[in-house]
């Protein structure tokens, strides 16, 4: 996945315009619904929502021993090997190779197991509908496979946003770490988090403060699940067999008994 | 009620659980016009509830009876356990059926259910979970075929079906064992998610470890039950002995458990006085080490009521167990708690009101629960009376 397609989020350079929201808006064709945005609450965060697959939230954080605010965008990671599609039975969403984890509302169940999956809780679903969908961002996969990038990134006015291939965007993060050790934290967020995302976040204050989760392993998930589901096959044939064995040989000492003399339906008239 | 040769007796006790499942075939309309949301109290940060978490996790593993017992009599052939061979069966395939219902009430796009028979997403634990659940209530339809055939006589389908038993008894054994442990595999992705207490890689194996041991505890619960509402002599000998099992198994969890704790490091997270722990605590020593207490005091396993009270636990604590592992283990990463609406507590009222309907119908017409021996009461335990 080395040739896969990145962004880089420099959080220091953010001034919260929501360029890149209005943009996804656009160019993905999302009309606010019943229950989205338009009440925004006055305080805390904007929320991802089913028709807002990015938003921008702004943190006010102690830093230096001031109170300095910061922005952060927020979307689908989309990583390298991602949860939601390994834990998805019906195929619907996918890792393409360009980079982007996409959706495929054709094939969705509606089960929700990629919900309970996200190690970053992004997925969002349409809970209103009789057929609803989980709705994330797509990364515009139709602009990357033509070259461009998403929307969001090409609306960027302040080079808050970079994308490029995933190994040029990490070297083009650690030479901003490496001119500005006094600016940046050491940490790249996405680089090694569910095992390395396509989003990576560059940030002048410790990510758990601007509501990065903690605790996501390094080790792609999907790993996890697969060192339990490859024993399956031996499993069923293993203990299958077993079973049978034990039933050949028990049946044997097995006492001849009629069972239609043994049960009988229950009188409930009594 | 009788139509034919079949039966139904309208009490007022079944006259309510009818109404109930009224009420919740309309609740289920409604979902299925307005959709999850209008219904539920399910959010993003919620994605599963009351349905998934209660109807189709805990009843798949209280309907863990079928496999345990068809283990322990037609594979094991331990006979003497017969009497309650078919009676599991029954119960395993009605838990089976209702949690298939709520599975099917609880997906949003239902009409799309057979894709993972032909997208094969073998990497998703669901994907087992469902391949699993619905070929294992195909085989024990067949299964129960055997019982059906003998009431509608059909002997060369009869036949038919005793010939391919083995295979189907088999299969009704390796099918269980393989969803039971994924329905606990689908949450070892939750890595960063579930509580350190019961996030584990050894998920699976509590989960169908569990799901086996909870076998004969349920088996005796309803089998008392059904004595009671029938008015009939408790398979107690049988019970008592089946408890052998359960103590056995359940040490063994007990021990995994612990041991499984320390190798992770999560021992001081016992003790960490959070609502987590406290359920933990809780689930281990009211629900695993105290039954096992009683299982092994021949004092209290050798009594009635120690028997059931013990397997009551066992039953409960399983059910516990589940819904820690979906709600309060999750409860955390969610960030807010969860708390099912009136319209999911009614629709789970019903499924379980037409479990206990269905299950009437079907002792009442079918030779599932063994004849009475008409041998001296008062011998061994008392029936209970009920007035």
């Amino acid at each position: 996945m080395g040739r896969s397609q990145a962004v880089l989020v420099d959080i220091t350079k953010c001034v919260g315009c929501e360029s890149c929201v209005v943009a996804c808006r656009l160019y993905n064709d999302l009309k606010p619904g019943p229950r989205a945005g338009g009440e925004a609450k006055p305080d805390g965060p904007a929320e991802l929502a089913p028709d807002r697959w990015t938003v921008v939230q702004s943190f006010r954080v102690e830093k230096d021993g001031s109170r300095v605010r910061r922005f952060v965008k927020r979307q689908c990671f989309h990583c390298l090997d991602p949860a939601c599609a390994s834990a998805c039975f019906a195929k619907a969403l996918q890792k393409t190779p360009e980079g982007p984890v996409v959706y495929n509302e054709k094939l969705c169940v509606g089960c929700r197991y990629c919900m309970i999956a996200c190690p970053f809780e992004v997925l969002r679903y349409e809970w209103d509908k009789p057929f609803p969908r989980v709705l994330k961002c797509q990364m515009c996969l139709a602009r990357i496979a033509n070259d461009q990038m998403p929307a969001c990134v090409s609306a960027c006015p302040t080079g808050a946003l970079t994308f490029g291939d995933r190994d040029k965007i990490i070297a083009e993060a650690r030479q901003r770490q490496y001119s500005r050790p006094d600016l940046y934290v050491s940490q790249i967020y996405g680089l090694t988090e569910a095992g390395g995302t396509s989003w990576l976040y560059l940030s002048d204050v410790p990510f758990e403060r601007l509501g990065f989760p903690t605790g996501v392993p390094e080790r792609p998930l999907p790993e996890y699940t697969w060192a339990v589901l490859r024993w399956t096959p031996h499993l069923f044939v293993g203990w299958g067999a077993l079973l049978a064995v034990m039933y050949l040989y028990n049946r044997r000492r097995a006492v001849a008994h009629s069972e239609e003399e043994m049960y009988a339906p229950v009188d409930a008239e009594e | 009620m009788e139509v034919g040769n079949w039966s139904f007796r309208i009490t007022l006790p079944r006259v309510v659980l009818i109404g109930l499942v009224l009420v919740a075939a309309l609740t289920a309309l409604y979902r299925f016009i307005f959709g999850l949301g209008a219904v539920t109290n399910l959010s993003d940060q919620w994605p599963w509830g009351l349905w998934i978490g209660f109807d189709l996790l805990c009843g798949i593993a209280l309907a863990g009876g079928g496999f345990s017992t068809a283990l322990i009599v037609h594979v094991l052939h331990r006979d003497k356990y017969l009497p309650v061979a078919r009676a599991a069966l029954l119960t395993s395939l009605i838990g089976y059926l209702v949690a298939l219902v709520s599975l099917f009430l609880d997906i949003g796009r239902w009409y799309n259910f057979w894709r993972p028979f032909f997208f094969w997403g073998y990497h998703s634990v669901l994907f087992e979970v469902f391949w699993c659940i619905s070929l294992y209530t195909l085989v024990q339809i067949l299964e129960f075929g055997e019982v059906f055939f003998e009431r509608v006589r059909a002997p060369v389908l009869k036949g038919l079906l005793q010939k391919l038993m083995p295979l189907l008894l088999i299969l009704g054994i390796v099918l269980p064992t393989l969803h039971q442990s994924s329905l606990g595999s689908l949450y070892v992705i939750a890595v960063n998610k579930l509580h350190p207490l019961w996030w584990s890689m050894l998920l699976p194996f509590f989960f169908v470890w569990s799901a086996f041991f909870l076998g004969p505890a349920m088996v005796t619960l309803e089998g008392t039950l059904a004595a009671r509402a029938y008015r009939r002599e408790p398979e107690t000998p049988l019970f008592r002995s089946l408890t052998r099992v359960t103590l056995g198994m359940m040490l063994v969890y007990l021990a995994v458990k612990l041991i499984d704790l320390g190798y992770r490091g999560a021992f001081p997270r016992l003790f960490e006085g959070s609502f987590e722990s406290h359920m933990y605590l809780v689930e281990m020593v009211g629900f695993v080490i105290l039954p096992i207490i009683m299982y092994a005091v021949p004092a209290i396993s050798r009594k009635t009521w120690g028997v059931l009270a013990a397997s009551c636990l066992v039953v409960g604590g399983v059910v516990f167990n589940r819904l820690n592992v979906v709600f309060t283990g999750m409860a955390k990463a969610a960030g807010q708690p969860y708390f099912p609406s009136v319209w999911e507590f009614l629709i789970t009222l019903g499924m379980w009101s037409a479990l206990i309907l269905v299950y009437c119908f079907l002792v009442e017409n079918f030779p599932i629960l063994p004849k009475e021996k008409h041998s001296s009461p008062g011998e061994g335990d008392k029936c209970p009376e009920r007035g």
